[in-house]
């Protein structure tokens, strides 16, 4: 590969790879981040590989990364010359061999096709091109094209712009969408301080969780004292049920490389560091490939654009810990010592890593700084509200019709994001709150369902923003058990230096773990918010700052089921096993003799077309019975 | 030189001091347990917590990590430090029951039993040891293992470590007394470290006085010393070198 030194050859490049967008024979294109794989991408790619080989077809055949549909994987797309984009969804060999089939005929199953696309948008461009039609199959016409999808309808993907649409091994491909025109743009044209001004006026904050605004964390950097300054990226992402950092990596690690390579321009850097958690080999292998042949073109390296501005990237693997996502400690971890937070008086823009000026951005905030440079502050600032700029990326999950990745407007309302993209709760279950923030988030009740998101929002019921976890829940949920489980994660995940977070989450853990076995006392629910309030106010980090925040936001929203266990010694929910019992509605059960089978602790007596018996002493209130009884006449209370 | 105030008296301090620094000057009491002048400040005991109020915004920090700032207000015994401060106590107090320190801190605060279940530890997670060891001896043979309520201090794969020296500098900065390094006769015992060392006899009054492996590595860290003064115990240099080492080489002093 020849480096690149000018705009003409970056169009040159930009304009022969346009083929890959508009290709001039078919291309297969699988979902194969994490997700995809995960739902039975890799023996999808496998057969089309091997039907492609078998029959000696003309097609080429690319990995892709996450659309966010994660629920439909794995998703296949079509793009045969003439035709729309076509996304097929659940995929699976046989399905996929039959799809070839037709293809072969020029037909589709139409059945299977989650949407399709008439126009590719080339977001930094500002333009939409049509994909040439002729001779589409009739099928066709009736599928909802990808923009009026209700999945799709509502999003606006500025983050995630490339994820599933481009081959993310392929840096060509990033090109061809517009990319690294942006920094060729700011290296020659800009100077670093209007760099940072854009960034500013724009409005971006933090995506990591702190949203605190970019721009003058830039601007902090640049004018921290010093010669030598870091930039680096925190793909440290470990909140249970949140993976966009992961998708974005393994879908357009391009889109956060040249973010990057800008920010260090504006900042003044000339190293910029990657830590990324080791359990996200796909993401490292994407980005080693991505650094690679960032290299090679020259946009990484000495001399960048013949500019006279240096900068390089390394990449750091995380050994597992959460609060390695914590600044200070994910610093000393790159340093190679112990991952703690350490005290942040003097903060790290004037003081990181290795005592140097250090500005750290999470994934979403560097991937979306190319577009915002290319288009403006003031379109960007013009999405969202009038203090959270931009889009944010959610992990919508739980109990959701649509599990996946959606990057919506800020502002958007939970019930929009809720009801419209995620297809609301399944099984006629009834909605009850939704966790958003993390482990240290908050749940929010069914009550505030219209409440519009973003960050000043969130923390004022009670949750936060955090990386975008977005946790669904049901009737079924018991808001106690949830509070236990998210202080029992960071129990796990405390570093324990401190004492507020260290003996102050276990003892707000054994509090609750009494509780839900029917043994809370009196003054248990003041104990823990006196808790609450010195963990909060005391400990050393953000991990134990906003530890409280499960117990304090379902105390707020859900005091009377407290209260229904200690003071009832009940479960509304009906989750705390020590608080339900199982038994058999004896004039209703037909005596089929299933759950008698299936109980692995031999609790349920009872003859053939006699009513069933459930022995207390001996049941572990498992549940399998009531799921298997398909009279419903087990009944719990 | 900066000035603030602390509980209403104006205070003056260097640049780069902390808070806990500046009142301790002026004869401001804050209770302690993982801080010590000779180590780099922590952060981990958060029993210095202290109010600190900046362009009218109060919030909580420990004295000990705090540099002082021009204008800011302190309070060390507001009740909202108070509060904090019991809490923290409390929690540590159910820890370590039976540790007299805690006990004391405790009942100054007016605790005599959590409400919490009681463990029974001894060591309070302070890091001095581990500090110690690393920042004035300089082999870090222990460090915190794992995290969260499984963190501990220990040697490397908790066997006896090759570095220790036995030097018993943990001992003497631990202030729950959770650590305790034992003579006798002839061997240094830490047992908590799995340390086992024997010790050098005095050539003089044959008395057995330091680790073998201390000796050597200060024997080693300054060549410059004559080799005679490891070779006698404190009490025995002090009678044969007399002047000599004691009184003209104030550099040397800190090693005897």
């Amino acid at each position: 590969m020849n480096k690149i030194e000018n705009l003409e050859h970056l169009k040159k490049i930009k304009e022969e790879n346009l083929k890959l967008i508009f290709p001039k024979k078919t291309r297969i294109l699988v979902g194969m981040a994490s997700c995809g794989l995960a739902s039975g991408a890799g023996e999808v790619f496998q057969v089309l590989a091997e039907e492609i080989k078998r029959r000696n077809l003309d097609i080429t055949l690319v990995q892709s990364g996450c659309a966010g549909f994660c629920e439909k994987e794995p998703l296949v797309d079509i793009m045969k010359p003439g035709w729309p984009r076509i996304s097929y969804c659940e995929m699976n060999s046989k399905k996929i061999r039959k799809i070839i089939e037709l293809l072969l005929k020029g037909k589709v199953e139409k059945d299977w096709i989650l949407a399709k696309a008439e126009e590719e948008e080339l977001l930094l461009e500002g333009t939409r091109r049509p994909y040439p039609l002729n001779g589409i199959p009739e099928e066709l016409e009736e599928i909802l094209p990808y923009k009026y999808h209700p999945f799709y309808e509502k999003q606006l993907k500025i983050a995630m712009r490339n994820c599933g649409f481009i081959d993310p091994e392929n840096i060509d491909e990033y090109i061809a969408r517009g990319g690294y025109s942006t920094l060729y743009k700011v290296l020659i044209q800009c100077d670093p301080d209007q760099v940072i001004e854009e960034i500013t006026k724009s409005g971006l904050r933090g995506r990591g969780g702190g949203g605190f605004p970019t721009g003058r964390k830039w601007h902090y950097c640049r004018n921290a004292p010093g010669d030598i300054r870091y930039v680096v990226c925190n793909a440290d992402e470990g909140d249970p049920g949140a993976y966009m950092d992961r998708s974005v990596l393994e879908g357009d690690p391009h889109s956060v490389l040249e973010g990057m390579i800008i920010g260090a321009y504006a900042i003044g850097s000339n190293e910029g560091y990657i830590y990324i958690r080791a359990e996200y080999p796909l993401a490292v292998q994407t980005l080693r490939k991505a650094i690679k042949q960032a290299e090679d073109y020259g946009f990484l390296g000495k001399n960048i654009f013949n500019s006279g501005f240096d900068f390089s990237i390394q990449i750091n693997r995380g050994g597992g810990a959460f609060v390695c996502g914590e600044s200070t400690a994910l610093m000393a971890s790159i340093e190679g010592k112990v991952g703690e937070p350490r005290a942040k008086h003097i903060h790290t823009v004037e003081s990181g890593l290795w005592e140097k000026p250090t500005n750290l951005n999470n994934v979403e905030t560097w991937a979306n700084v190319p577009l915002i440079i290319a288009k403006g502050a003031d379109w960007y600032s013009k999405i969202g509200t009038r203090d959270s700029k931009g889009t944010k990326i959610f992990s919508l999950v739980g109990k959701i019709e649509n599990t996946g990745l959606v990057e919506v407007p800020m502002g958007i309302t939970l019930r929009e994001i809720i009801y419209d993209i995620g297809g609301g709760v399944p099984g006629r279950k009834k909605f009850k709150a939704v966790q958003t923030g993390g482990p240290s988030g908050g749940c929010i009740p069914e009550e505030l369902i219209d409440l519009p998101v973003d960050f000043e929002e969130l923390s004022r019921v009670g949750s936060m923003m955090g990386s975008g976890g977005m946790i669904v829940m049901d009737e079924d949920t018991c808001m106690v058990d949830i509070a236990k489980y998210f202080l029992s994660f960071l129990q796990d995940e405390s570093c324990g230096k401190c004492t507020s977070c260290r003996e102050g989450i276990k003892r707000m853990l054994q509090i609750l773990t009494r509780i839900t076995q029917g043994k809370g006392r009196e003054g248990d629910i003041e104990l823990l918010e006196e808790l609450s309030q010195v963990v909060a106010e005391t400990s050393l980090c953000a991990l134990g700052q906003t530890a409280p925040n499960p117990v304090l936001s379902t105390l707020r929203y859900f005091r009377d089921e407290y209260e229904a266990h200690i003071k009832d010694k009940k479960c509304p929910a009906k989750v705390c096993k020590d608080l339900i019992t199982y038994f058999i509605d004896e004039e209703a059960c037909r005596g089929c003799l299933v759950c008698k089978k299936l109980c692995p602790q031999e609790a349920i007596t009872g003859e053939r077309k006699e009513p069933h018996r459930i022995n207390q002493d001996k049941c572990i209130k498992c549940g399998i019975c009531l799921e298997n009884c398909k009279f419903d006449v087990i009944k719990v209370e | 030189m900066i000035k603030l105030t602390i509980d209403n008296r104006e205070v003056e301090a260097r640049e780069g001091a902390t808070i806990l620094e500046a009142a301790r000057k002026v004869g401001i009491e804050i209770p302690t347990l993982c801080y010590h002048q000779a180590l780099t400040a922590y952060g981990a005991c958060r029993v210095c917590t202290v109010e600190i109020i900046r362009k009218e915004w109060s919030r909580l920090s420990t004295a000990c990590t705090y540099p002082v700032q021009k204008g800011i207000e302190v309070k060390t015994n507001s009740e909202k430090v108070k509060r904090a401060r019991k809490m923290i106590l409390e929690m540590l107090l159910a820890r370590c029951p039976n540790v007299k320190k805690i006990k004391d801190l405790a009942r100054d605060m007016g605790i005599e039993k959590p409400r919490f279940e009681l463990d029974n530890e001894e060591c309070i997670l302070c890091g001095l040891c581990v500090r110690v060891c690393e920042e004035i001896v300089g082999v870090s043979a222990i460090a915190f293992f794992n995290r969260g309520t499984e963190r501990e201090v220990n040697t490397p794969y908790e066997i006896n470590s090759d570095v220790c020296l036995g030097c018993g500098a943990c001992a003497v900065v631990c202030p729950t007394e959770a650590i305790k390094a034992e003579d006798i006769k002839e061997i240094r015992k830490i047992p908590l470290w799995h340390t086992e060392l024997k010790k050098r006899k005095c050539r003089l009054c044959g008395e057995f006085f330091a680790p073998e492996v201390e000796i050597d590595f200060l024997k080693k860290k300054d060549a410059r010393l004559g080799e005679e003064i490891f070779e006698t115990c404190p009490s025995c240099r002090k009678k044969e070198l007399g002047n000599k080492i004691l009184y003209t080489n104030s550099r040397r002093r800190k090693y005897v």
